[in-house]
């Protein structure tokens, strides 16, 4: 039986910087554990020597000039954020 | 008839014939929506004064400019972006987001004459089978709303089935616009990775995500994916390969036609009623000179966990991006950055999409990235490879889109042995970047049932043969749920 401790949950939500509560740790804990069990069928299949897959069709990259051109205007792309001034997205204080 | 329930091929010929004008056709669409949508929940915005302003637009518009879905009504999954319309992805993160440009798809419609009508609901960004975890309520099933639509794609299914629009965008990343169609009754279309461009479509698994069409003729949509395939330079795994018309496919002549049928695409897990539906299908295939034999693929149990790994560790690198500063859901309760970030997440994504991001985590994380990710990206070659030996001696791979009908509400389609079927016929589709249909292939208790039809890559053109030849030779596509009716 796979465990995932209500501390995995914790230490793998920090990176993604996703707050959870007690009771957000005992859901995921018990539903990642099954996620996990599921998952560990892919230990069954031999990959000795197979290329892992990353695009489903064969392509080449895509080069151009680095070019700067108009896009929007400041005001239009910041009119989206919560805060802002002076032209900038306002954040929290970070220190 | 109504206006509403004509396809979009016969739209068009009334506003040719000058029989109707878009003005007419907006005015009744958006009434029905009004209508109906009570009952179903498809959509989450209707937008009714953009479209009426555009349908007065149109109408001045003179004719040799005609697009060709000019004043053809359509529906939008709410994860494709619309300029100065709200795109929530059906989620809180961006319940008041109103994006400042179109998604590539949207100018596409535009130039082609379509009114947009509104966004269509879904699976918090896109993120299930049953359009159940939307953050604005599930959507119902026209066919009995005691049953869910499907998912991710529910609300365009749902929306085109009930005869609010003939046709809609979802988006595929594991099953996400067939399922729905299969559950809905409707034709829907996942074009081969690449085909249509993805800019503007909010992204969940990069390697799997593609955008699709939702009709209810296999013609309506073959002319829906003419218009919004091809080369993007706004995304650079945009296909280059010219665009065919589609609907010049449709021929009606499958002769010779050489179709595989996957072993434990009629298995373990799949619904016996649905089995013999599709199977009585491939009866028809054959009547019209199609040869069916079946084949195995020798890795396609590993397909599900493959998939869930390969999605969940995507979708954990693309979700980073909301972070309440810049859009979207902003947290009240914060002192300083640190605390605006986690609390904004915890406070602005569902139960699923947390848990899909700290499991993609997990499979990413410095000692399982080998054994997890790394692996199910060894295990996808595999898949692909046994697809490739099979297409190399037949034309089309066809199964049921889904292992059963339409799930009851609350219930995600019963046991894991019903959900393991599911996901082997729905996800090797986009593991191998192939395109995949389904079309309308019968009933069980009164809920629809639909065969999936599986090709080569770039080769839509004779999916929507195959499918339009079967169509044109049954019934099914002729059947609409009662609830088109008023009731």
């Amino acid at each position: 039986m796979t465990t995932f401790s209500t501390d995995d949950v914790k230490y793998f939500a920090d990176f993604v910087r996703i707050g959870v509560s007690e009771e957000d740790k005992e859901i995921f804990s018990a539903k990642i554990a099954d996620l996990i069990e599921s998952v560990s069928n892919l230990k069954d299949v031999d990959v000795t020597g197979v290329e892992p897959m990353t695009h489903p069709i064969a392509m080449i990259n895509v080069l151009r000039e680095d070019q700067p051109k108009d896009i929007l205007d400041r005001e239009i792309m910041l009119a989206s954020a919560e805060d802002q001034e002076d032209g900038s997205i306002k954040v929290p204080d970070i220190l | 008839m109504t206006l509403t329930s004509k396809t979009a091929v016969e739209l068009q010929a009334l506003l040719q014939n000058g029989e109707a004008t878009v003005k007419e056709i907006t005015e009744e669409t958006l009434q029905v929506i009004e209508q109906t949508d009570k009952k179903i929940n498809a959509f989450i915005h209707v937008a009714t004064d953009e479209a009426n302003a555009r349908a007065e637009q149109l109408d001045q518009a003179a004719a040799d400019t005609r697009g060709r879905l000019f004043g053809v009504p359509i529906g939008i999954k709410d994860n494709i972006v619309t300029l100065n319309m709200t795109t929530t992805c059906a989620s809180k993160m961006l319940e008041n987001f109103v994006p400042v440009y179109n998604a590539t798809v949207m100018n596409k419609l535009e130039a082609a004459g379509a009114v947009n009508v509104g966004k269509l609901n879904m699976d918090e960004f896109a993120m299930g089978s049953t359009t159940e975890t939307s953050y604005f309520g599930n959507t119902l099933n026209p066919w009995n709303t005691d049953y869910v639509p499907g998912g991710s794609s529910g609300g365009s299914a749902a929306a085109v089935a009930a005869g609010e629009v003939p046709l809609s965008l979802g988006s595929d990343t594991g099953g996400s616009v067939r399922q729905p169609a299969a559950f809905c009754g409707i034709v829907g279309m996942k074009p081969t990775y690449g085909r249509v461009s993805r800019f503007g479509l909010t992204a969940f698994a990069s390697s799997l995500d593609q955008i699709g069409t939702l009709s209810r003729t296999v013609e309506d949509n073959a002319l829906l994916l003419s218009v919004i395939a091809g080369e993007d330079d706004n995304d650079s795994s945009s296909s280059a390969k010219p665009v065919p018309d589609y609907t010049q496919a449709l021929t009606g002549d499958i002769k010779g036609l050489k179709v595989a049928v996957p072993t434990a695409y009629l298995g373990e897990g799949v619904d016996e009623e649905v089995a013999t539906a599709v199977k009585e299908a491939l009866r028809v295939l054959e009547s019209l000179g199609a040869v069916c034999e079946e084949v195995e693929l020798p890795h396609i149990q590993y397909a599900p966990t493959t998939y869930y790994v390969i999605s969940s560790s995507e979708a954990q690198s693309n979700l980073s991006r909301f972070d309440g500063l810049r859009y979207g859901y902003h947290t009240e309760n914060a002192e300083n950055l640190e605390q605006a970030y986690f609390r904004t997440r915890q406070e602005g994504f569902g139960e699923e999409v947390k848990k899909r991001i700290i499991f993609g985590t997990y499979a990413m994380s410095a000692d399982h990235h080998e054994d997890l990710y790394v692996r199910a990206q060894k295990v996808r070659t595999l898949i692909a490879q046994d697809f490739n030996e099979v297409f190399e001696k037949y034309d089309v791979v066809i199964g049921p889109t889904a292992a059963t009908t339409a799930f009851k509400l609350g219930e995600t389609g019963g046991d894991q042995l019903v959900h393991y079927a599911n996901d082997v016929l729905a996800v090797p589709a986009n593991l191998t970047g192939r395109p995949a249909l389904s079309v309308p292939c019968g009933f069980v208790n009164e809920l629809p049932v639909g065969m999936q039809i599986m090709g080569k890559h770039f080769d839509e053109e004779t999916l929507y043969k195959v499918a339009h030849a079967y169509e044109q030779a049954t019934d099914f596509h002729k059947r609409t749920p009662s609830i088109q009716e008023g009731n």
